[in-house]
């Protein structure tokens, strides 16, 4: 893709204004870090609150002709193995587009709203993902593409929001609601991608600068990049689409085989009826060969995307490649995840080889920090 | 006088010895350093070899030996304090180098040259 045929957010000019970086990211041009550099804006978000530009990623509103967000989850659920509908109104939840042969097409959230869903889905997926909605009998898609999608993420989050929007205070993680901020109408959710407290925030495109300058005005606020949202996310142990899972993972190979609950699974009163359901459920049902799981390496050297992992010292099996790893700011060393052996446990002992050399590595739980939500 | 390399490298002649770093703006370009990987001392390292490891939060670099010769000395703090290297480039070297016969840092650029180049 050349350049000139990168999109851009409605605050890239303000992206620019505050020193990002800008770099092509998903077809779109997107900070990857401010001047506060990557390690800096990590700790600040966990410490304080970062302010996100998530604008790429895609929104989309899917309505039943019932006009109830029940008859639209029952048809999301033919593509999505998820409870759809068994979902409150203004409530949120993680589901995954599924392929016939049992691999993720992305992942994405579902989200209530009582007379439709609005989900989210990530912006290199996105046409994809509404092509495919598109093709379901007995719903009507609608891109929402006059909207902003902030994050703001941190221990502070809710004092800097609720200050603005009182209402945001009483909301717990994964509640969604529709409010409003100086006559706009927002549309939030108490979510994230760091593992801290944190909503997620719809904003027309119109009155996204200035909802952004509203929360950078808080002393606490900084705006994080690309590179930070990276670190954050995997060291709360959440897996990237493209990275650590893709059309050729599994469910339960890429370790979200929670998100398919009982009501789903077979057995259960909405058993299969998704794409790839059989493989899926089987695989479930007697437990994958391999799964994600947290690493820990030894020393300081950090084990990147791609390194591979072996079962000995020297000479013994490749085992897995790393599908996420980097140094972990909070953690203070390197983290990594990869689909490796389920016959592996916490604190066993496997090796990565680095520049030609075998480093020992520690299979870890994940995350590799503690959230803090509010449920 | 500093001299430096195309490979965002600053080296300073001490006695028959050169002290090698990297520049403020190579660190500035790298990000925050989480890593370094030194030679051995008494090292016998090529012109142009890889011969320090250098991992940022972004990213896995090297620095190449600007000259042939015998690795004297490292900077053994800097694996437990990579972050020296973001503090201040200028002090932060990596390691010292006694060039082999013929070798010489002469035709490197000095300053302005390199200040040119970097814009």
């Amino acid at each position: 893709m050349t350049e000139t045929a990168l999109k851009r957010t409605p605050l890239y000019d303000l992206h620019v204004s505050l020193g990002g970086k800008m770099v092509p990211f998903a077809g779109w041009e997107m900070p990857v870090q401010y001047p506060m550099g990557v390690m800096g804006e990590h700790l600040h978000t966990r410490e304080k609150a970062g302010l996100f530009d998530v604008s790429h990623m895609g929104q989309v509103i899917l309505r039943a002709p019932s006009g109830k967000a029940e008859d639209a989850a029952l048809v999301l659920e033919t593509a999505v193995p998820a409870n759809v509908a068994g979902l409150p109104e203004g409530r949120q939840r993680y589901g995954l587009f599924t392929n016939d042969a049992g691999g993720i097409l992305d992942d994405l959230m579902i989200a209530n709203r009582g007379d439709h869903l609005f989900l989210v889905v990530n912006a290199a997926c996105a046409d994809q993902d509404i092509a495919l909605l598109q093709g379901l009998a007995g719903v009507t898609v609608e891109p929402v593409t006059d909207r902003a999608l902030l994050a703001l993420q941190g221990p502070e989050a809710v004092r800097v929001l609720s200050a603005l929007v009182p209402e945001v205070a009483a909301m717990k993680f994964m509640d969604v609601a529709i409010l409003h901020w100086d006559g706009a109408e927002i549309w939030v959710s108490r979510s994230g991608y760091t593992g801290e407290d944190g909503y997620e925030i719809s904003v027309p495109s119109a009155r996204a600068v200035e909802f952004a300058q509203a929360l950078l005005a808080d002393a606490a606020v900084a705006p994080i990049g690309l590179g930070a949202r990276d670190s954050l996310r995997l060291e709360a142990g959440m897996p990237l689409y493209g990275h650590d899972m893709d059309q050729g993972v599994t469910p339960a190979a890429a370790a979200l085989g929670w998100s398919i609950p009982k009501i789903r699974r077979a057995g259960g009163e909405r058993e299969g009826g998704f794409p790839g359901a059989d493989a899926i459920l089987a695989e479930l049902a007697s437990g994958a060969a391999k799964t994600r799981m947290g690493l820990r390496p030894e020393g300081r050297a950090p084990i990147r995307e791609g390194v591979a992992i072996f079962d000995a010292s020297e000479g013994g099996n490749d085992i897995g490649t790393v599908c996420s790893g980097g140094f972990g700011p909070s953690v203070g060393g390197p983290v990594a995840m990869a689909i490796l052996p389920a016959s592996l446990s916490v604190g066993d002992t496997v090796w990565a080889e680095l520049r030609g050399k075998r480093i020992p590595v520690t299979v870890a739980e994940l995350p590799f920090i503690k959230p803090d939500y509010k449920r | 006088m500093l001299k430096y390399t195309e490979e965002h490298e600053w080296l300073q002649q001490d006695g028959d010895e050169v002290i090698v770093g990297i520049t403020a703006h190579a660190s500035e370009q790298l990000g925050d350093v989480v890593f370094v990987e030194l030679p051995e001392v008494g090292r016998e390292v090529e012109k142009g070899e890889e011969i320090v490891v250098i991992e940022s939060v972004k990213a896995a670099s090297d620095i190449v030996a600007p000259i042939a010769g015998v690795i004297t000395a490292v900077n053994e703090d800097l694996p437990d304090n990579p972050g020296a290297v973001n503090d201040d480039a200028m002090t932060a070297w990596f390691f010292r180098i006694k060039p082999a016969a013929g070798e010489s840092i002469d035709g490197f650029m000095d300053e302005a040259a390199y200040n040119a180049l970097i814009g």
